[in-house]
């Protein structure tokens, strides 16, 4: 261990104090006595602390009280409750409010060496957990992307192989897989990556609002035109420009596009003067353009022209391995911008997770675990929180293996069942795939009585 | 067995320490036995260890094998666990002075400034029972022995083979 272990010792009597910390101090722990509760409070805010030893009976605040305070800010601060008055009572009341043991005065040396060595050794594989948990969500991101699903990351691959070329490149995807990440890591791994990148939602305004959008106007060029404006076309020189929901422009505009992206120029609103522009294309777009081609929405020639590469991103519901990855970074995310601590999400509210279709894919998945977080009282989150925040549409979005009213144990159970079926019966892979332990998903097995007959 | 390069002085035994007794708990106040070896103890000497036959406490611990002074002048080790009678085992001599020898050792080793030791062969190891003094050994571990030569060194006592 880097520095010596801390240990705060709260105790109203002084011969305690003395004696409890000689004797841990031979043990080579850092040990800091205090007299009060109040005391206490106050030299947490000093220093860190690996363990608190906390007297039940004191004047003013007691052991639980001060304990509570303490859970409040510290969650994961191991806490000791010592008492001379045992009972069974104040002992479940102890553990059950979050106490990591309760001792009897005076101590067993053996029973108080052990429970301290059992603390420390137990913080120390958090520790490690939490790090090389890190390191390995690492190995599964990508500029902002995180995924540990083999599509994924071979479109994590072709992004780097063609980043630095300037081929124009269509992403497909539904809604809130993640477009607009991939589009900003193709521009963060190209060499226009320190020129603008421009998105432009092509959904949200009308055609002449688009084009003069896209392409800027001259003064004067339309009544309002009070001054020259340039377009993103112009403003994304040297950089890349974003076109969002390309399949929604009306033919005028994908005119337009294909003579820009042929020439490499624009022409503003009100002008014929055309003006060279280095821009790099990507376009996105949650519809299938191959039959708007064919319902003649969509102009062959555009598509071929866009079309140089396809990046197809999968929807969640393929790749449901990515949910507990991306739970965990979400979850980070909004500890961090809120200031909780919530640690992980429990073992039936991610079944549940990983049995919704997701229609919303990564963004409404993301709207799920930002609201659960918020509603979180422990640090755990439950289907307690899990459940409000889907709303009213939970219902569509459950998968094909069942009707809306089907009970939560079914669908675990139908759930559980398609994931061992797909991966045959391979119970690492499964519980892996499930985010549970390999434990868990036999109980499970048994729970439901399932058996290779289900295959 | 190690042993310290340091001569020894047995001083004449003193009165049973009657004033650390605790009618309820039948024991020793072991700190004030300690303290009471601390005010007795003379510069001419580098640390000054008590033995006891009685059984000693700490208020918070059901008992203690010994106490030290860590980094300081006095220790005090009770015998009165280390006897195999105490557990209704026949006497055994031998197997006594070891653990005595072992436990004095160790809390010499708190008086140098040592700590406890996870190895469990150093004498510097916890043992909260004779089994535990049984399995380790009556030296310190290379680490330890590093840090009491250092501590030596310090009060200019040569720790030589
Ligand atoms: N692989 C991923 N890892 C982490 N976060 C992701 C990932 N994919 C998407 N997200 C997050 O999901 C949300 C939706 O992503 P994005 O806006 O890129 O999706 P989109 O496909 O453009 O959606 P839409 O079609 O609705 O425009 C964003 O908040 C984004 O940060
Ligand atoms: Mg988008
Ligand atoms: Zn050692
Ligand atoms: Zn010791």
């Amino acid at each position: 261990m880097a520095s010596k272990p801390s240990i705060m010792i709260v105790d109203d009597e002084e011969i305690v104090r003395t004696s409890l910390s000689s004797w841990l101090l031979e043990d080579g722990y850092d040990v800091v006595p205090v007299e009060s509760g109040k005391l206490a409070l106050e030299a947490l805010k000093k220093k860190s602390y690996d363990l608190m030893l906390v007297d039940l009976k004191m004047p003013e605040m007691d052991g639980l009280e001060l304990m509570k305070e303490v859970k409040k800010f510290l969650p994961d601060l191991p806490v000791i409750i010592m008492t001379a008055y045992a009972t069974v009572d104040t002992a479940v009341k102890a553990i059950k409010e979050g106490a990591f043991d309760y001792l009897m005065k005076p101590f067993d040396p053996e029973e108080i060496s052990i429970t301290i060595k059992k603390i420390m050794k137990q913080q120390m594989l958090e520790q490690e957990n939490i790090y090389l948990r890190k390191e390995l969500a690492k190995q599964f991101q990508f500029h902002q992307l995180y995924s540990k699903n083999k599509k994924m990351q071979e479109i994590f691959e072709l992004i780097k192989n063609v980043a630095k070329t300037d081929v124009t490149i269509l992403i497909h995807g539904e809604t809130g897989t993640g477009k607009e990440l991939i589009a900003r890591a193709l521009h963060a791994e190209s060499l226009r990556k320190d020129r603008p990148f421009v998105p432009v939602s092509c959904t949200s305004l009308t055609e002449t609002l688009l084009e003069s959008e896209l392409f800027g106007h001259e003064k004067g060029a339309f009544t309002g035109a009070s001054t020259m404006v340039k377009g993103m076309f112009e403003m994304a020189d040297k950089g890349s420009i974003f076109l969002d929901e390309i399949g929604d422009i009306s033919p005028k505009l994908q005119m337009d596009l294909l003579r820009v992206l042929e020439t490499k120029e624009i022409v503003r609103i009100g002008s014929t003067q055309p003006i060279p522009v280095d821009v790099r294309v990507i376009a996105a777009t949650n519809r299938d353009l191959g039959k708007a081609i064919a319902n003649g929405i969509f102009r062959e020639d555009l598509y071929y022209r866009l079309n140089v590469i396809t990046i197809d991103i999968p929807p969640l519901r393929e790749k449901p391995e990515d949910i507990p990855l991306l739970t965990e970074q979400l979850i980070e995310k909004v500890n961090r911008e809120t200031g909780k601590s919530v640690k992980r999400v429990s073992q039936d509210a991610m079944a549940l997770l990983m049995q919704y279709r997701w229609p919303g894919n990564i963004r409404e998945l993301k709207n799920v675990i930002e609201r659960s977080v918020v509603l979180a009282k422990e640090d755990i989150i439950t289907l307690n929180e899990v459940g409000p925040c889907f709303g009213r549409n939970v219902k569509d979005g459950i998968s094909s293996g069942g009707s809306a009213d089907m009970s939560l144990d079914q669908m675990e159970k139908n759930h559980i069942t398609s994931v061992l079926k797909n991966n045959n019966w391979n119970i690492s892979t499964s519980a892996q795939i499930l985010g549970i332990d390999r434990t868990t998903l036999y109980n499970k097995i048994r729970k439901y009585n399932l058996g290779e007959d289900n295959k | 067995m190690d042993t310290l390069p340091i001569p020894v002085r047995v001083l004449p035994s003193i009165e049973s320490p009657v004033y650390a007794f605790d009618p309820d708990r039948k024991q020793y106040y072991s700190t004030k036995i300690l303290r009471y070896i601390v005010n007795s103890h003379s510069d001419s000497a580098l640390r000054t260890i008590g033995i006891t036959a009685v059984d000693l406490f700490i208020p918070i611990l059901t008992y203690v094998f010994g106490e030290a002074q860590l980094d300081g002048k006095a220790a005090i080790v009770s015998g009165a666990r280390l006897k195999q009678e105490y557990y209704g085992l026949k006497p055994d001599k031998r197997l006594y002075v070891e653990r005595l020898f072992k436990e004095l050792m160790h809390e010499l080793g708190h008086t140098f400034g040592l700590t406890h030791c996870d190895l469990s062969y150093c004498v510097m190891h916890l043992s909260n029972n004779v089994t535990g003094i049984d399995k380790k050994t009556a030296t310190f571990c290379e680490n330890h022995r590093d840090q009491l030569i250092n501590k030596l060194k310090e009060l200019e006592i040569p720790y030589g083979k």
